[in-house]
């Protein structure tokens, strides 16, 4: 521990330096990253390497207060998170770089790990991208490079031997918060993903015995067979005997799921009832005649009001509001 | 385009005035699949009178007319073939299945009027 010597990250004298250094230490990485498990890391390190580690990091912790303040100052010089006001950023920092050093001297991430997904959780749903993340915690990894630079600049071999064992650790360290922000993320695509299938596709009853079913959005195979199985299990529950699909929300569609519907309504058909497609977009229309899908047996009706018409006339309730027909079908 | 849509209550009739490129043949089913939409027309008459020539082209639009339509709830009869197009498309062959054809506009209407309730009818 040298007496204070403050930490002077933009020293002109240090620069060159650095940035000869910088691409070896990425190559270092780059070769001994991938076959590094979690748990084998800390078993590897020799007694040198640590001592330097626990060395440089009652350093770092020294100059906490500098390092974190020229910290933050880097991530709103890079515009980083300009979700996030001046003073979030700053207690974020402050609690990053604390985990940061614990996970320096300790060579365990877990807790780092752990609270990289909680800040995951919290700043996702505020637009934080992933580049970000990644950049602050670069950021920090330069930060504190740049100190230790500083630091031991009069000693050159002793300043290689510091980095030996900061810059695998440093790696190791950015590695866990950009695959644990990675991973939180994917974990909330999923849950959307999950509820946007369950949300997607009601079956909603309009009258005793007639179901609507709207369908919006994309219809890809396998939510065109949740739908079908929904369906069948309404008509069954219902025991409806009309049910009419409306497709106005759906932009396109293909061969597969064309033939899709056109199983979905024979399905429905077993079942005892009778389905009325509404909604098809010209486009659909078009393209479902060029695709040659056979819906001779389909009944089509141009929109989900005529639609409604037509399976109240079907279904037995007089069609009084289409005007032109005044008789009681019996079903 | 030489082709005038008109409104007619429930029926939209397409009036082809010269013959039509190809180009033209896609734009009219274009046009009467989004007009379907728009008017929420049960019906089209298509009079092909002034078609000197229906080509195996122009007989498979007019066919793929038909079935979007039918899809987007509107049936669609053909008006006006000339006796000579109509020997010409029986030796060429052309396949004319799910298209329904009158003799004129009045026999289309009566037509489609009984296609349309036959439609609301036939549930069982």
């Amino acid at each position: 521990m040298n007496d204070g010597q403050p930490a002077n990250p933009r020293g002109a004298e240090v620069r060159p330096e650095e940035e000869k250094m910088a691409p070896e230490a990425d190559s270092q990485t780059a070769e001994r990253e991938p076959d590094r498990s979690d748990d084998e890391r800390p078993a590897e390190r020799s007694d040198g390497d640590s001592s330097l580690l626990l060395e440089l990091v009652s350093y770092l912790r020294e100059c906490r207060t500098e390092l974190r303040e020229e910290w933050a100052r880097r991530i709103s010089q890079a515009d980083l998170l300009q979700v996030m006001s001046e003073d979030e950023i700053f207690s974020e920092a402050t609690e990053v770089y604390d985990n940061y050093m614990d996970a320096l001297e300790t060579g365990s991430i877990e807790t780092l790990q752990k609270y990289a997904r909680e800040l995951s959780e919290r700043i996702i749903p505020r637009g934080v991208e992933t580049d970000e993340v990644l950049g602050i915690v670069l950021l920090l990894r330069d930060v504190l490079a740049r100190s230790l630079f500083a630091k031991y600049q009069e000693d050159l071999e002793h300043l290689n031997r510091v980095l030996d064992a900061y810059e695998p650790a440093a790696n190791r360290i950015a590695v866990t918060v950009g695959v644990s922000f990675v991973e939180e993320r994917e974990r909330v695509i999923q849950d959307q993903q999950e509820s946007l299938r369950e949300l997607s596709t009601p079956v909603l009853q309009l009258r005793d015995r007639l179901l609507i079913l709207p369908i919006i959005g994309v219809l890809d195979p396998s939510r065109a067979r949740q739908l079908t199985e929904q369906l069948l299990a309404a008509i069954r529950d219902n025991r409806a005997t009309v049910v009419v699909i409306d497709i106005t929300g759906v932009a396109t569609i293909d061969r597969t799921v064309a033939n899709h519907l056109v199983q979905t309504v024979e399905a429905s058909r077993l079942m005892g009832a009778r389905v009325i497609l509404t909604g098809l977009s010209s486009e659909i229309a078009q393209t479902v005649v060029d695709l040659g899908v056979d819906l001779s047996m389909m009944r089509t009706v141009g929109d989900l009001q005529g639609g409604i018409e037509e399976a109240e006339r079907l279904a037995g309730y007089s069609g009084a509001e289409a005007g032109d027909s005044d008789r009681d079908d019996d079903v | 385009m030489s082709v005038a849509i008109l409104r007619q209550a429930d029926y939209l009739i397409a009036s082809i005035q010269s013959d039509l490129s190809d180009t033209e043949v896609i734009e009219l089913r274009h046009e009467l699949a989004e007009l379907v939409g728009m008017h929420r027309a049960r019906g089209i008459v298509i009079d092909v009178a002034a078609l000197d020539v229906i080509d195996s082209f122009v007989a498979r639009s007019l066919r793929s007319i038909v079935l979007t339509a039918r899809l987007r709830g509107a049936e669609t009869v053909i008006v006006g073939i000339q006796p000579d197009v109509a020997i010409a498309m029986v030796q060429f062959r052309l396949n004319l299945e799910p298209l329904r054809v009158a003799l004129d506009l009045d026999a289309a209407t009566t037509l489609l009027d009984q296609l349309t309730q036959g439609d609301q009818e036939d549930g069982e």
